[in-house]
């Protein structure tokens, strides 16, 4: 396999650590009790997240889920008005209406952030479609979990994808959990990416911890669907090491897979590939420095925002035809 | 003009949307000519004109439909997307409740969601009871959609132009037995305002107010009153959610009586929250209680004495009728 060109490598690790700073900053905030608000943690996940968002184009399209966090910063969301939506203020992307499960900015893409399991991979055809009747060139990458998998949404949407072999690539992120139960106690199945052959679709299985596996899948998936040849379902395999959202019990995790995730940490071996590299352990030091600066203004500047006026609450319901 | 039928009539609406508009286009099971043109005919010909991408024939896969409707309106396009029979909004309630409706709002109004849902429905064909319920009070509930129903091909075409206009989702109710009512065709470009009820028939002693196919059975019973000297005002909502509370309460601040009046199951029915609301705000007009009229609340039969007998008769129209204006 090629080597990944070194700037798309610093790209990506540059989107990981935004994701994986942003999560340790609102973690960090939650325990500290500034903020009281539903946050599904990445731990774990960022460099499939990462990967995925630095292989689209810009103006791409991203359909994510509540747990989406990752997408959404590093796809480039502008993160003052990410921050100012989690924290449910004006300045928020969505006016504080959304919140950390729906966060919407259309303009770098981010078109949907659903609260359904499962529920993203039919709209992400829409948004394929669209691009196929009118030939804009876009890619649409919906963003979901081993659990999805199994809701009927999931099944409707893989058949009609190939079926008119939309742009799309669905990317499963196979974290071992749908919300508190083990892959193995919600599926008979060994894997997830070989369901795509039973539509007649290209399926890719990767271990999202290991960059040099799982960015140049990511980079072939979306190749295939920009192509015209039709969508790609990707399984990363990849662990959530934290429970379902923030300060839910995860007792249900047992120790021994605590410590194979540990072991399997993507950010240690991001790390070390940065390393072996020639990036210098200052370079990598300063591009995580520089990231906390801007999340940390971007907070400060979310916590001192305004909240919503009341009246927001009439508005967006339907157009207003004067 | 000509008259046409309101299948046509849905049929031109499309058709000359279609052809404005690159972004207006159809999906649903066997919309295609390929398969027919649409159980009801009412996409037929307009893949012959406008090819198998503008009308895509899709599995039968309502969640996957409907999901393809909203994210192709979330990207600019205009779908007009068809479920075949209202029961199976059944399959894809997710997809309607919790997105297309939803999407303006939870995006601080980054995202509207401009797409018809386009379905069918009516007792009185014999399809029994998984093909035949009104379900409007479903989606009435639901803030961020418009709920439309014509009464006559006319306000067909027109509404349906007026649905594919609108920026917001539309789930627009075909009756089976209205799609051979003739009228005079009022044109292209023709186009009927959402949220604009009609007097279908002017009235002075009582509003009858309805939509759909039983404006047609209010119309005949409001005839028969005029020769017992009863005047019924026929008032046809068109848009049934968000309703035209102005035209309504007018027409009962005016009569002083009201009975509500559709097909769907009487109980929770859209019925009962126009009378709520005629009561609070025509209170000093009214000369006595709001009644309503509705299907009978169980499945609809299929044995036809049955279905006839379930679905409000207009013997119990005339019923009601006379026991508001306080005739025996």
């Amino acid at each position: 396999m090629a080597e990944i060109d070194r700037d798309k490598l610093l790209d990506v690790y540059t989107r990981t650590m935004k994701v994986n700073r942003t999560d340790e900053k609102f973690r960090a905030l939650l325990m500290e009790g500034k903020v009281a608000v539903m946050y599904y943690c990445v731990r774990g996940q960022e460099l499939v997240s990462a990967a995925a968002m630095a292989a689209l184009d810009e103006d791409d399209y991203v359909v994510c889920t509540y747990r989406g966090q990752g997408e959404q910063t590093a796809k480039g969301i502008p993160i003052k008005k990410w921050w100012g939506e989690c924290l449910g203020k004006e300045t928020g992307t969505c006016k504080g209406k959304g919140g950390t499960m729906h966060i919407t900015d259309p303009e770098t893409g981010i078109m949907v952030t659903t609260g359904v399991v499962g529920s993203g991979l039919p709209i992400a055809n829409g948004l394929a479609m669209a691009s196929q009747n009118n030939g804009d060139g876009k890619v649409t990458l919906v963003s979901f979990g081993d659990g999805a998998a199994n809701i009927g949404g999931f099944h409707e949407a893989m058949n009609m994808a190939q079926l008119y072999k939309l742009p799309v690539v669905f990317l499963c992120q196979n974290n071992r959990y749908g919300e508190h139960t083990a892959f193995a106690d919600h599926t008979g199945s060994t894997d997830i990416s070989s369901r795509a052959s039973g539509y007649g679709m290209k399926g890719i299985k990767v271990d999202g911890n290991d960059v040099n596996a799982v960015y140049p899948a990511m980079e072939e998936a979306v190749e295939h669907a920009r192509s015209g040849k039709g969508p790609v379902l990707v399984e990363a395999m990849c662990y959530r090491m934290m429970g379902h959202f923030f300060g839910s019990d995860f007792s249900y995790m047992p120790p021994e897979h605590l410590e194979e995730m540990a072991k399997e940490d993507p950010l240690p071996k991001l790390r070390a590939v940065m390393l072996e590299r020639q990036f210098t352990e200052e370079e990598l030091d300063k591009i995580v420095a520089d990231i906390d600066a801007e999340i940390d203004e971007a907070v400060e500047h979310a916590l001192a925002a305004d909240l919503p006026s009341t009246d927001e609450i009439y508005k967006d319901v339907l157009e207003e035809v004067s | 003009m000509a008259e046409i039928t309101m299948t046509e009539a849905l049929n031109k609406a499309i058709d000359e949307a279609m052809a404005e508009d690159d972004g207006v286009f159809c999906l649903g099971e066997d919309v295609s000519d390929k398969q027919g043109g649409g159980v009801f005919k009412v996409t037929n010909g307009l893949s012959a004109k406008y090819g198998e991408h503008r009308i895509r024939a899709t599995p039968i896969s309502e969640t996957a439909i409907v999901g393809a409707a909203v994210g192709a309106a979330l990207a600019g396009q205009r779908p007009i997307c068809e479920i075949m029979l209202m029961n199976f909004v059944g399959v894809c309630m997710d997809q309607i409740v919790n997105h297309a409706a939803k999407l303006r709002y939870m995006s601080g109004g980054q995202t509207p969601c401009p797409m018809v849902l386009r379905t069918t429905t009516g007792v009185g064909v014999g399809f029994g009871g998984q093909h035949s319920d009104m379900l409007e009070a479903w989606f009435a509930h639901v803030a961020g959609i418009h709920v439309v129903t014509p009464s006559n091909a006319a306000d067909a075409r027109g509404l349906m132009r007026a649905s594919i206009d609108a920026n917001d989702p539309v789930i627009f109710i075909e009756n089976i037995l209205c799609y051979g009512l003739k009228s005079e065709d009022p044109g292209p470009g023709y186009r009927v305002p959402l949220g604009k009820a009609a007097i279908a028939k002017e009235g002075t002693d009582l509003s009858l107010i309805t939509y759909g196919r039983t404006v047609l059975d209010a119309l005949e019973v409001a005839s028969e009153m005029e020769k017992e000297g009863v005047s019924v005002e026929v008032v046809d909502l068109r848009t049934i959610a968000p309703y035209d509370e102005e035209t309504v309460l007018a027409s009962v601040n005016k009569t002083g009586r009201a009975i509500t009046l559709h097909e769907a199951v009487r109980p929770f029915g859209t019925g009962a929250e126009l009378a709520a609301n005629i009561q609070e705000k025509c209170w000093d007009s009214l000369k006595g209680p709001v009644r309503r009229i509705g299907g009978t609340f169980a499945a609809v039969p299929f044995a036809t004495h049955l279905e006839q007998a379930w679905i409000p008769t207009k013997g119990e129209i005339v019923e009601q009728i006379k026991a508001s204006v306080g005739k025996d």
